[in-house]
């Protein structure tokens, strides 16, 4: 913990030496995210409900949502430039210290324009609550900050894995931008919009609909009670991904890059 | 102590030739070829020992760099260092041991050298005591103390390669590998990274091994070569066993890889 | 002429060795086009009436995009360039014989077209073979599908028109990467691409049609789609003609100043 707080600190004193990139990209980043929501205000100014949830149900979802992967941006985007770091050795460094690979990974790259799309997640997840009927219960506000750390613990897993696969190529890793950004992206919907087939897939082979569907309906007095668990449930998709990381470097040791 | 015996390693690379139709036929059928890096490779280095690893461009040198620092796995043959196998118990391993890659730096581009060592204190745990210490006896040694506040982007190459030894050394490590510490540096840096080199081994007795292209190097530092070609050990000795007569080291050395066909 | 076909030549068969990379961009493009649809899906059973085109043109616009993104998506500019320009190596630029604005507007269009050949005939071909009305349906004349092509090169040609502007910009700028993005995200919106235009509410949509961003992805793909045709498509086609000379004219301008800023100042 200490080291990622030095880590961190590093990160900030190099970007001090850029302030006006710095604020700028912030502004890119807050517009980016921005288009999405955007997107989704204008759809629902067309049409007043989709597969049954009003536009006040999706803006909490997608508040949600968004504020799940912005945590988890922020915590493991150094997993995001791995590849780079793999094709031009940097790993090699990375192994010659007596820490934690995952630590030393982490702490190789802390961006601090997400502040950017953090600030927009801050924004979208307060907007939907400040304009949800929900009847808030102490039930439902632990619920809402299970799903914030399962989710979080999620993305992060997947961070994690397209980090191990570079391990074994480092081209062709584009799909799994499915898997983040798709994810974010059409995670603003409750997943359930998407058909029988999505739903099965997030709920048995990546839990996205854990962290999102099955609580939000708990939250909507729609759902069962144990649904609130499941975020519980969610977080064990982690373990999974790291046994694929300790594969990928013991791949790596034993091919060289 | 450093013993590898044995030790080899083979890669599987995919081929590919030049041109547009073989690009194309490549999308279909991959052809793999065999590279043997290192091929029965066994040497012993003792404590305190200064060794010059050399050999052509893609003899085998950094794939025994990096199996000696503990990054690579060898496919065959053991080796131990002061008691652990590198690969085995990699943590412990490079608790002793310092890199420098000549190439690659690992100072933080945009902020003052010191405080780039202010992390690797915490990386390697080292006690404020002995990391004042070391600090302070490094600075003396390569003349750093104008540099600690200066952002790394504003040094000059030898000025950075100085303090990217002093961060491969704050640590008190037994065992050093330098890997072409002085690739691209003017007359006076390389001297000054030679005698800094020399000092650090009389005084730390501190065990260097250093792949270098440059003879005077060589010659400046080191009694003992390892001469590595296509995967083998070639030679362990003395510059003075492929020197005849009055020739340079360098066209020695070149004549003696022609006659290996290497 | 022949040393940008030289160059996209050698881009072309770049392309062709990274095979991994291009089926694994083949399978997202796919993956995100089936999400999108479903989406679509999702809206056009909640209230089918409000659905401002068919179904089966939506699916198809969503399909087009997916296969030519390539040529479209204003984020793919290039760090080769915004590097060159932050380094100084545009000194070697300037050393040969050639414009840099014309220079890079091909390697541009190279760059942005080898990428889609490469990918878009399997995406189509998968797309096709989908049922009805999820899958690709063909045109409704071969009049539309002339004209869809001929505006296919016109928006690309707006498209990077328009990303020479932020490389231009960014001779005058410390920060090219925030502007890239500032002007990224707005295109990404008002050009279609997060939402297809006719989704937008009446006013607002007839406003942004008149925009340049309007003319990058929009027409093209809303002709395939058989959602614009008759006069309004050829007036479309139209507009994107005179975008495109007039982004063109100002890169130029910028470029011309740039050029002077350089050599006056030294970089």
């Amino acid at each position: 913990m200490r080291l990622y707080g030095k880590f961190f600190m590093m990160h900030l004193k190099s970007i001090m030496e850029y302030k006006t990139s710095f604020f700028l990209s912030c502004i890119g980043q807050f517009l980016v995210s921005f288009n999405v929501f955007l997107g989704m205000y204008f759809m629902f100014q067309r049409f007043n409900n989709v597969s049954g949830f009003t536009y006040e149900e999706v803006l909490l979802c997608f508040g949600i949502t968004l504020m799940e992967f912005s945590l988890a941006e922020s915590v493991a985007r150094g997993f995001d430039t791995f590849d780079s770091m793999v094709k031009q050795g940097d790993f090699d460094r990375v192994l010659v210290r007596p820490r934690n690979e995952i630590l030393q990974v982490l702490g190789s790259r802390i961006e601090f324009s997400r502040i950017g799309r953090i600030l927009q997640a801050v924004v979208m997840f307060s907007y939907g609550f400040a304009v949800s009927s929900v009847r808030w219960t102490l039930g439902k506000v632990l619920t809402v900050l299970f799903m914030l750390m399962g989710g979080t613990i999620v993305f992060c897993g997947i961070f994690l894995l397209y980090a191990s696969l570079c391990f074994f190529t480092i081209e062709g890793l584009e799909f799994v931008n499915i898997f983040t950004d798709g994810a974010r992206e059409y995670g603003k919907y409750p997943v359930c919009i998407y058909g029988k087939r999505v739903l099965l897939f997030c709920t048995f082979v990546i839990p996205y609909g854990l962290i999102q569907y099955y609580p939000l309906l708990y939250l909507l007095d729609r759902g069962k009670p144990y649904y609130c668990l499941l975020p519980a449930a969610a977080s064990l998709f982690f373990f999974p991904c790291l046994f694929f990381w300790k594969l990928g470097v013991r791949h790596y040791t034993s091919c060289g890059s | 102590m450093i013993t590898a015996q044995h030790i080899s390693k083979t890669y599987k690379v995919s081929k590919r030739d030049a041109g547009f139709s073989s690009a194309f036929k490549a999308l279909f059928r991959k052809e793999y070829e065999y590279i043997h890096a290192l091929n029965d490779v066994s040497f012993t280095i003792l404590d305190g020992e200064m060794v010059g690893y050399i050999g052509p461009n893609g003899a085998g040198k950094s794939s025994t760099i990096k199996i000696l620092s503990g990054i690579l796995t060898p496919d065959a043959g053991t080796c131990r260092i002061n008691g652990l196998i590198p690969w085995k118990n990699r943590i412990e391993h490079v608790k002793n041991i310092g890199v420098v890659f000549g190439q690659r730096t690992q100072l933080w581009w945009d902020v003052p050298v010191l405080d780039s060592f202010e992390l690797l204190k915490e990386i390697y745990r080292i006690n404020t005591r002995t990391y004042r210490q070391n600090l302070e006896q490094l600075c003396h040694m390569l003349n750093l103390s104008e540099l600690l506040k200066t952002p790394v982007r504003q040094l000059s190459l030898g000025q950075r390669m100085r303090c990217e030894l002093a961060a491969s050394l704050l640590h008190d490590p037994a065992i050093l590998f330098l890997d072409e510490p002085t690739i691209g540096l003017d007359a006076v840096s390389k001297l000054a990274v030679r005698d800094f080199i020399l000092k650090l081994n009389k005084e730390k007795h501190t065990t260097v091994i250093l792949t270098t292209h440059d003879m005077q190097d060589i010659e400046a530092l080191t009694s003992r070569i390892i001469l590595i070609g296509k995967g083998k050990i070639l030679l362990d000795g003395s510059i003075h066993d492929i020197k005849k007569g009055q020739e340079s080291t360098e066209e020695a050395l070149a004549a003696f890889y022609r006659s290996h066909d290497i | 002429m022949k040393k940008y076909l030289a160059f996209f030549r050698l881009r072309f068969s770049m392309g062709l060795q990274y095979r991994t990379a291009a089926l694994a961009g083949i399978i997202t493009q796919f993956a995100w086009a089936i999400m999108e649809i479903l989406m679509f899906r999702a809206f056009y059973q909640a209230d089918a009436s409000s659905f401002p085109m068919t179904f089966q043109a939506a699916c198809s616009y969503v399909w087009m995009q997916q296969a030519f993104l390539a040529l479209f998506m204003a984020w793919m500019m290039e760090n080769e360039i915004f590097d060159s320009i932050v380094n100084g190596n545009i000194a070697y630029e300037l050393c040969r014989p050639v414009n840099v604005y014309h220079m890079w507007f091909a390697r541009s269009l190279a760059n942005r077209f080898s990428k889609a050949v490469l990918r878009c005939l399997p995406i189509l071909l998968a797309a096709a073979f989908i049922p009805a009305p999820y899958g690709l349906m063909l045109p409704e004349s071969p009049g539309a599908f002339f004209l869809f092509l001929f505006t296919l090169f016109m928006g690309t040609g707006v498209t990077v028109a328009f990303c020479m502007l932020v490389y231009m910009i960014s001779f005058f700028t410390l920060s090219p990467q925030g502007i890239r993005m500032v002007s990224v995200s707005v295109v990404e919106f008002l050009s279609g691409a997060t939402i297809p235009l006719p989704f937008f509410p009446d006013q607002v949509r007839s406003i942004l049609e008149l925009l340049p961003f309007a003319s990058m992805q929009n027409v093209p793909l809303r002709i395939y789609s058989g959602d614009l045709c008759g006069t309004a498509a050829w007036q479309a086609a139209g507009l994107q003609l005179f975008w495109l000379f007039a982004l063109f004219s100002l890169g130029r301008i910028i470029d011309a100043l740039a050029m002077k800023k350089i050599t006056v100042q030294g970089g």
